[in-house]
């Protein structure tokens, strides 16, 4: 399954402002709890790992364990110092990484 | 007399049987029900501990979401610590906690001082009623901790 991933920014701000940012990604966030109908349990596959840079530099990142749902939503806030790119990267735990940017002007 | 003896000693034996037996049941019970929230509470005590490096303080951290969650697939949870997130005081972490699920740790998020603010909202699985926990940790070392109990009506982690 392909995770879409999509997430808002405000597309200005000002300087010194704390903007939010919203986050979602389609993804089965399967825990590895659950027992298919014919009871063989299903395999577990998370994100383990979200990231969000600004410029290049980290402004947040996150550890995901099973307990976090699907189709993972994360709200946050970020400082807005200069006008730039936002880049989101979500981590699979098979190892594919699924990014998302968003471009922000700063006044 | 002896007679009024003889029926109350029947009776109370019958009921004595009866008592025990339900009693019986019901402590059966109560060790099976108690027995895996203990072991798991006492894990998510050990992480906690383990990442505050002692015992945390209370205050500060605010764990926010519903007070009943009726699908616990999908239960809105919002943490916020106060902090002035400057470049000497801020949230370094915060991890968030759920005791009476299968595995205890939910999600750990690092924030910096460019976050402005130690806040996140997101959803998470809850398997029944518990008291979920965020332990933040502050830039200077210290630790905070703080909790809300979710009661759920459906429980989220599958068969």
């Amino acid at each position: 399954m392909s995770a879409k991933p999509r997430v808002r920014v405000p597309s200005t701000a000002k300087k010194g402002e704390v903007f939010e940012i919203k986050t979602v990604i389609s993804h089965s966030m399967e825990s590895g709890q659950r027992k298919a109908a014919d009871g063989s349990p299903i395999p577990r596959k998370i994100i383990d790992k979200f990231v969000c840079t600004y410029n290049g530099k980290e402004v947040m990142t996150s550890q995901w364990h099973g307990a976090v749902s699907a189709n993972p939503y994360l709200e946050f806030f970020c400082t807005a110092t200069e006008s730039g790119t936002l880049e989101f990267t979500w981590h699979d735990e098979g190892g594919e990484t699924y990014t998302a940017t968003a471009d922000i002007k700063v006044t | 007399m002896s007679v009024l003896k003889e029926t109350r000693l029947a009776l109370s034996r019958r009921q004595l049987l009866t008592a025990a037996g339900t009693g019986l049941v019901a402590a059966a019970g109560l060790s099976v029900m108690t027995a895996r929230p203990a072991a798991a509470a006492a894990s998510a005590e050990e992480l906690i501990t383990k990442i505050a490096g002692g015992t945390p303080k209370e205050g500060l951290v605010k764990v926010d979401g519903p007070e009943i969650a009726e699908n616990g697939n999908t239960v809105p949870v919002t943490i916020e610590v106060e902090s002035p997130m400057t470049a000497d005081n801020y949230v370094k972490s915060v991890h968030v906690f759920a005791d009476g699920n299968p595995s205890p740790e939910v999600a750990a998020f690092t924030f910096t001082p460019q976050s402005g603010k130690a806040f996140a909202k997101f959803r998470i699985r809850l398997a029944k009623t518990q008291n979920v926990r965020a332990v933040a940790v502050m830039s200077d070392g210290s630790s905070y901790v703080g909790g809300k109990e979710i009661k759920v009506t459906i429980g989220g982690c599958g068969g």
